[in-house]
């Protein structure tokens, strides 16, 4: 019994809240390892691009309410991704063509596109802030459980609760259904091939007449739909705020290289191994020891690694050990 | 001379716009924008040498800034001693701990063969130190952080002239940079621009969690200062008749002495705040000058050409025999340890250290937009960027609600676009900024004052 206690525990405060971080983080690792293997320039935009996206969501779903339309128990925000991901990527090929095109086609150093990327996240912060505001917002409606501690505990008779947040079930079953969609796209369909082989040699891909106008179309839609749907679980887990969506980005870079940059499946490994490092790490193991060691044992202190505080820290932490050993990522990635 | 034309032009419209901002808002606006935009040059001109003498992309400035602002802290408060005898043995004894772990794990990477034995015997000793630390350093810290936590709850600095910490931010900006740049710089440069940001970030969650070494986000306020005191200057006798004699003829159209005596307090009040303000100028703008010298000096040296030699063609000054890697080595630390100046003079400037401030947005990718605004290359470029954009980043918010009341002049008060537009009016410095960036990428990618090479 105390075993079953102690695994419900971990599963309730690190393996659940770690899935669904890591799903939120996986989302946006695939995206920057997108542009970054196919444009070849890491997108120091990546946090503001999900947050533009996220923008109109929450836009959407304050309007959609105004006029009653309601999405059952799951959040209304739902019912708004299409039209989000319709104006990212808009607003993505908007700033392709009047920004990007210009470099990509005079084939400058990804340093230069690097650069730029810092002038289009100045100016979509600029632009999300004007809009929406600095503020913090929340936009989730409907049912805020699927299972509380309470009903958990009355149905098992166990000691501890399980807690499964809607947020947290919807983030990891749509994540898997992109994903997953994603990868079929990717390996099974022309389009996705092409796309493969553009990113491998772009030359070649030239050569075996590959469009690279189409390519780039079509990495920017995926991209809008990766970040729109990654910064919109995100948001509704946690809550919306222009800021923490730009800190979100250095995270999201260390599952990118972590997992080996410019490889998706690298990437969206590389997401759970940053969200797990990151809670296992600062996860205060005192209610987890308790139910398993003998009482005599039982510890004094939290059992925490490191403080919570350190949370950044750690993914950042475990990106510099990859740096160091494996600088093309756990699974390989592009040579650096 | 005519080979320094426009960059006299350049600076001239600069000084125009800051005396501009003098008189219609105030000088002691116009003076802080200044100092500001000083602070900012000697960042500039650290970042310019990492970027634009050897082609080293730094997005870690931040980090650099921090431990400069840090180094004040511990330079300058005076120690509390409470807490030294509570936990300062303790805390002692892990920085022994570190020392025989650097020293150790040096000696194991000289004397051992690259082998999985030696990564293991390395992963070991800084696990065994770090449980060490943890257990010695726990309940000290906890000692330390309760030591009148209102005021105190740290170990202090070492008491000493502030000025000191100038140097100091220098050396532990320098020290950090050789650890990153051993990590990192054999990384390709947008790896680089990432790896160095991150690390950045952890070395400003360290500073911003740790309360026992500078308070974290509780702040240390009321930092010595190199200059007068507004309050001293107000009640000194030589500075009030200073005022007196500056302004003889506004005073003397008073009516009545108590009027007079009414109008020579409010002047003495904002002159006092001019004064110290010109006090930190001169102070800062040696600095500057000192670095500019030795920059230029050194752009123009047999070092300088190898370094661009080495940013252009690494494979062909590796050829001629330069140590690549040892010079990108120098180079960052160099660089880094000018920024690291740089933010102990912003957080003598400010007279408080307040970690929650660092931010990559202002410490970082601003800095970066100065260094290519400027110039990449040329020192009077980057110290040019770091006025401009800084004028900008400051000024923005006026400009743009000059702006936006000229443009919604023919609405309502009520008008709600109105009211939005005129609220956000001060994230409008982003958007110049970014706007600002992507011009001059796009039109003039070398900067307002392009590298120079001289031909000898």
């Amino acid at each position: 019994m105390d075993l079953i206690n102690a695994v419900i525990v971990l599963l309730n405060y690190t393996i659940i809240p770690a899935l669904t971080y890591g799903s939120q983080l996986a989302l946006g690792a695939i995206f920057v390892t997108l542009i970054y293997g196919i444009l070849r320039f890491a997108n120091f935009a990546t946090g503001d691009m999900m947050s533009f996206g996220t923008m109109f969501a929450v836009l959407l779903t304050y309007y959609f309410q105004s006029i009653g339309i309601s999405f059952g128990f799951l959040p209304t925000a739902l019912l708004t991704i299409p039209f989000a991901i319709f104006m990212m990527i808009l607003y993505m090929l908007l700033i392709d063509q009047t920004v990007f095109k210009y470099y990509r086609i005079k084939k400058s150093p990804p340093v230069q596109l690097a650069m730029v990327s810092v002038g289009v996240m100045f100016v979509t912060q600029a632009v999300i802030r004007i809009i929406i505001g600095p503020t913090d917002r929340r936009f989730l409606d409907g049912e805020k459980f699927i299972l509380k501690a309470t009903e958990f505990k009355e149905m098992t008779g166990l000691a501890e609760g399980l807690t499964i947040k809607s947020t947290q079930m919807i983030t990891i079953v749509i994540t898997i259904i992109v994903v997953a969609i994603m990868f079929w796209f990717l390996n099974k369909t022309k389009t996705g091939t092409s796309m493969r082989a553009y990113s491998d040699n772009e030359d070649l891909a030239l050569l075996s007449g590959i469009d690279p106008k189409k390519v780039v179309l079509i990495t920017w839609i995926i991209a809008g739909i990766l970040a729109t749907i990654g910064g919109i679980l995100y948001g509704l887990d946690k809550s919306y705020r222009p800021f923490v969506y730009f800190n979100n980005m250095l995270p999201i870079f260390a599952a990118a290289i972590v997992g080996g940059i410019g490889n998706p499946y690298g990437a969206f490994f590389g997401g759970y191994v940053i969200a797990f490092a990151e809670i296992f790490l600062t996860y205060a193991y005192k209610r987890f020891l308790v139910y398993i060691l003998p009482e005599s044992l039982e510890p004094n202190s939290l059992m925490q690694l490191l403080s919570t505080d350190y949370k950044f820290a750690i993914s950042f932490s475990i990106l510099v050990i990859v740096l160091i050993f494996r600088p093309s990522g756990i699974f390989e990635g592009k040579r650096i | 001379m005519r080979n320094y034309l426009n960059i006299i032009v350049a600076y001239s419209i600069m000084m125009l716009l800051i005396i501009l901002v003098g008189i219609f808002q105030s000088w002691s606006i116009a003076l802080t924008i200044f100092n500001y935009c000083m602070i900012s040059a000697v960042m500039t001109l650290g970042a310019n040498i990492q970027w634009g003498y050897a082609g080293l992309i730094n997005f870690g400035i931040m980090g650099y800034t921090a431990l400069g602002g840090l180094a004040v802290v511990l330079v300058s408060v005076a120690p509390v001693p409470e807490a030294w005898s509570v936990g300062g043995v303790n805390m002692m004894t892990c920085l022994g701990i570190i020392i025989i772990m650097i020293f150790s794990t040096r000696y194991i990477l000289k004397n051992i063969q690259k082998s999985k034995k030696r990564n293991y015997l390395i992963a070991g000793i800084i696990i065994v130190g770090l449980i060490l630390i943890k257990i010695i350093a726990g309940p000290a810290i906890e000692q330390i952080e309760a030591v009148d936590p209102a005021k105190t709850g740290f170990l202090g600095g070492l008491g000493l002239p502030v000025l000191f910490s100038w140097i100091v931010g220098g050396l532990f900006a320098a020290g950090l940079a050789f650890i990153v740049g051993k990590v990192a710089l054999g990384l390709r440069a947008d790896y680089l621009a990432i790896a160095t940001l991150l690390i950045a970030e952890i070395v400003v969650s360290i500073i911003k969690h740790e309360d026992w070494l500078a308070r974290g986000v509780k702040n240390v306020i009321g930092l010595k200062r190199p200059a007068p005191y507004e309050i001293d200057l107000q009640t000194s006798p030589w500075f009030i008749n200073l005022v007196e004699k500056f302004h003889s003829a506004k005073l003397n159209l008073a009516n009545s002495l108590s009027e007079r005596q009414d109008i020579l307090n409010q002047l003495v009040i904002d002159a006092s705040s001019v004064y110290v303000k010109l006090c930190f100028a001169g102070m800062f703008l040696v600095v500057v000058i000192i670095l500019l010298i030795i920059t230029q000096k050194a752009l123009y040296s047999p070092w300088g050409r190898m370094m661009r030699a080495i940013r252009d063609n690494e494979e062909a000054a590796s050829a001629m025999g330069k140590n690549v890697v040892k010079q990108h080595l120098f180079i960052f630390i160099l660089g880094s340890a000018i920024v690291g100046i740089a933010g102990a003079m912003m957080v003598t400037n400010d007279g408080l250290f307040t970690p929650g401030s660092y931010r990559p947005m202002r410490y970082t990718f601003v800095i970066w937009v100065m260094v290519i605004v400027g110039g990449t290359g040329n020192n009077f470029g980057a110290i040019l960027g770091g006025f401009v954009v800084w004028f900008l980043w400051v000024e923005a918010a006026p400009i743009a609600l000059f702006f936006i009341n000229l443009f919604t002049a023919h609405l309502p008060e009520t008008n709600e676009i109105k009211i939005h537009l005129i609220n956000s009016a001060p994230y409008f410095r982003f958007l110049l900024v970014g706007i600002g960036l992507l011009l001059i990428m796009r039109f003039r990618p070398q900067g307002i004052i392009p590298e120079k090479i001289i031909k000898q």
